[in-house]
């Protein structure tokens, strides 16, 4: 299987009739995503290319039965009051995919999280896809370039850059290395599922046998996926590639988390710190398909 | 994220009912001189900057008279300090402190939450003091909703030797820091020192708060014009790059300029990336062969061509960059195609006379970078190549390398005109404006511009092109700024198509 998401996975989108909304969907369709019902205030009773339109999550919900997965592509100002409407309808996995929103709202999805025992992907995120199954977001673009660039196999993916997350997803299967689920966590400084998040679920998932991780400067994911393995609660072999080792203390680029705090989130410290508890760590970007297919080539 | 000076910081700090000293800023010497007579008392002046440290470079002074406060502020207004240009100072009274602490506020990656930390010791090399006595300093996890209760503030910073009222009053400062930052939604909050005078009075001696970049709409309060992260006030490109992105929702541009003094020869590339983590690898690639970088750019998130468009001319409008190097992760999801038109459109107009190498992998690259090498062949004297997804950074920069060698810029090089003469056809759209010049389309066989526009919002009327839309459809976003229609006009057509996309300042 896959994590996160497969072809079973019954998906909601959330602005469904807006720009982004209505183009993303036709090529989540495409490629394989199971979209059960489109959600815009005001506009219950439409239909985008096929797909019913509700006023609201829980009428949705009454009307196509559950919804195991929201996919939200709406202005960042209302990704809040979006996502909450979501969690508190019992959809248990929201995607976040504007980036701008404020870090207050992201703190309040958070809490609705933890009360409604729901969990979210993002925001700034590209999505999730697992190869041959479903996509959630944007994640290699139109349907056939996302299912020529990416082949099925054993390894998951997790990445802090969206375009990376393709780029790696690619170039791993060029090199005959094929994917199981690929996850842009997001690049914003608090993120619904980090890092480590994503490594436990990859520990579970049985058809995964080793992930692939591109960290990034600034915050302390990289540091904690370390922690797991050392607790021996992430098993599977690692390999990973920092990036941002240039870049200058406190230039931010582009992404809200390269942003280096005291000692915490250097490149160095992550490095040292995967290598001590024996996760892979390639220092050139073009040696991760390499040393990831020796790697499973192994296993 | 939007810092905010200390004069503003306190304001808001004092308007949560922190006390402050008295104090005013002021932006001439004789507006100090004038206040400090005013006070009648011995004052501070602390020049306005965002770095800090500024005691240790001269930049908070204490003065006995008017005369002499007048002086020091003569001193720091207008220099240049960190690369930070002074132009105010902030006039306070002298307050006579007793003790100092430390309280601040920050949202945590890590607890996902706010956390507040005080240390019963503050000023100067706070971070040592904790480095080395970690006991002195505690921090906790805030509820978002509820907030910092005063039993939590009290049960935090007890055990720290703070007694009696003073107790009270630096747990309510806490519990205000905490309601502070959730009003104003920032990121950090910072007061160091917080002291208690010898009047036993608790009051913030400075104050320093950063604005959530993405909550600053919600705050005209504040007048934050430029919410990024910069180390010095923006520049003039920064600034105009900033109000392309405010008033443009579709994609994501970011522009900083890295360097602002530089001459031609001296290796400075114009760099524009697609997303953050694929331009960090690019701009190491390029920096690996030996160049620096004049500014960072970003334009990633599925933006119009419209937008990396106006993104290559600020880029070009560094006069004095050798290359243009465009690189970011190489699988883009974004279709490429919209980036490929835009810089041509861009390169075309500036005549570009130094190298490009962009790559513009992912989806759609064939096509994308097809447009990029024969729409400009031998319209402009540089040599523009395009590369895909299979081509790595470290290829680019190469590449780039070698163009910049071997190509000699033409001297005296004449702009072009832009735009079309005669303009009797034309539509709004979201950020600019289509125009056609009917008399050159009806010579024209071809007629390209109708079947070439993605959103097909074209189409003939008498055998000429015009809008086949509401026009407030198309001003609202049904015209996506392609700019298919003015490119193939020019290549196959009669250039009888203009798509004109102003940029205030720098047209």
């Amino acid at each position: 299987m896959a994590i996160l998401v497969d072809k079973s996975k019954r998906i909601l989108i959330q602005g469904i009739t807006g720009r982004e909304g209505k183009a993303r969907t036709k090529l989540m369709v495409e490629y394989g995503s199971t979209v059960v019902a489109g959600c815009t205030p005001g506009k219950g009773g439409m239909e985008v290319n096929g797909t019913p339109v509700f006023d609201s999550v829980e009428e949705a919900v009454d009307k196509v039965g559950q919804v195991d997965i929201s996919t939200i592509f709406v202005p960042a100002p209302l990704v809040k009051d979006a996502a909450l409407e979501a969690m508190y309808a019992g959809v248990k996995l929201v995607v976040l995919i504007p980036d701008r929103v404020p870090i207050y709202d992201v703190l309040e999805i958070e809490q609705a999280a933890r009360k409604t025992g729901a969990r979210f992907v993002g925001p700034n995120t590209l999505g999730v896809l697992s190869v041959g199954e479903a996509v959630l977001g944007m994640i290699g673009g139109r349907a056939a370039a996302a299912s020529s660039w990416f082949k099925k196999g054993n390894v998951g993916v997790t990445s802090r850059s969206g375009g990376i997350t393709s780029s790696i997803g690619y170039y791993l299967s060029k090199a005959g290395v094929g994917l199981t689920t690929l996850v842009h966590v997001g690049g914003d400084p608090i993120i619904g599922l980090p890092h480590p998040e994503v490594v436990k679920l990859f520990e579970e998932d049985e058809k995964t046998e080793a992930v692939v991780m591109f960290g990034e400067i600034g915050s302390s994911q990289e540091e904690q996926v370390a922690d797991l393995i050392e607790q021996g609660k992430f098993t599977k072999p690692l390999v990973a590639f920092i990036g941002g080792k240039a870049a200058k203390k406190g230039t931010r680029f582009s992404h809200a988390g390269a942003i280096i705090e005291g000692n915490r989130g250097t490149h160095e410290g992550k490095v040292k710190r995967l290598r001590e508890v024996g996760a892979t760590v390639v220092d050139s970007f073009d040696d991760l398909w390499e040393t990831t297919r020796k790697l499973v080539d192994k296993l | 994220m939007a810092r905010l000076f200390e004069y503003q910081s306190k304001e808001l700090l004092s308007k949560t009912g922190i006390k402050i000293p008295s104090g005013k800023v002021c932006e001439t010497p004789e507006e100090v001189k004038r206040y400090a007579e005013e006070l009648g008392k011995p004052v501070v002046v602390k020049a306005q900057a965002w770095f800090t440290g500024r005691a240790s470079v001269g930049g908070i002074k204490f003065a006995d008279t008017p005369a002499e406060a007048e002086q020091f502020s003569r001193n720091m207004l207008g220099k240049t300090i960190k690369n930070f240009t002074v132009s105010k100072v902030l006039i306070e009274e002298k307050i006579n402190i007793k003790k100092e602490m430390f309280a601040s506020l920050i949202i945590d990656d890590s607890a996902r939450a706010p956390v507040v930390i005080f240390s019963g010791t503050g000023g100067t090399g706070v971070e040592e003091i904790a480095a080395e006595n970690p006991d002195a300093v505690v921090k906790m996890p805030v509820d978002i909703n509820a907030g910092l209760k005063s039993f939590e503030a009290l049960n935090l910073i007890r055990g720290l030797d703070i007694n009696g009222k003073q107790l009270l009053q630096v747990s309510n400062v806490l519990c205000k820091v905490v309601a502070a930052a959730k009003k104003f939604e920032a990121r950090s909050v910072e007061i160091n020192p917080l002291v208690i005078t010898e009047e036993g009075v608790t009051m913030a001696a400075d104050g320093r708060i950063t604005i959530d970049d993405y909550a600053v709409f919600r705050h005209p309060e504040l007048g934050i014009d430029y919410a990024r992260e910069l180390d010095n006030p923006p520049s003039e490109l920064d600034i105009i790059a900033y109000d392309i992105e405010k008033n443009d929702y579709r994609g994501t541009f970011y522009f900083i300029q890295l360097e602002h003094e530089f001459n031609r020869g001296d290796n400075f590339v114009g760099f524009h990336g697609a997303g953050g983590g694929g331009s960090m690898m690019s701009m190491d690639a390029v920096q690996r062969k030996g160049y620096k970088l004049a500014n960072f750019c970003d334009t990633s998130g599925n933006p119009p061509a419209s937008k990396v468009y106006r993104a290559a001319k600020i880029i070009m409008a560094q006069k004095n960059i050798d290359g243009y190097f465009g690189s970011g992760s190489g699988v883009a999801s974004q279709e490429q195609v919209n980036s490929a038109r835009g810089l041509v459109k861009a390169f075309i107009e500036n005549n570009l006379n130094i190298p490009a190498v962009v790559r513009l992998g992912g989806n759609l690259e064939e096509k994308a970078v097809e447009i990029l090498e024969t729409y400009t062949k031998d319209r402009i004297p540089a040599p523009v190549e395009g590369y895909m997804k299979d081509d790595t950074a470290d290829h680019c920069a190469e590449r780039i390398d070698i163009l910049i060698k071997e190509y000699n810029p033409v001297k005296d090089l004449k702009q072009l005109e832009i735009g079309i003469k005669n303009i009797n056809h034309e539509f709004d759209t979201m950020t600019g404006k289509v125009q056609f010049d009917h008399k050159a389309c009806a010579d024209c066989k071809d007629k390209v511009c109708v079947d070439a526009c993605d959103p097909k919002i074209l189409k003939f009327e008498d055998d000429l092109p015009v809008l086949a839309i509401d026009p407030a459809d198309a001003k609202k976003g049904k015209c996506t700024e392609c700019l298919a229609c003015e490119l193939e006009c020019m290549m196959k057509g009669n250039n009888g198509c203009y798509v004109h996309l102003p940029i205030e300042n720098i047209d």
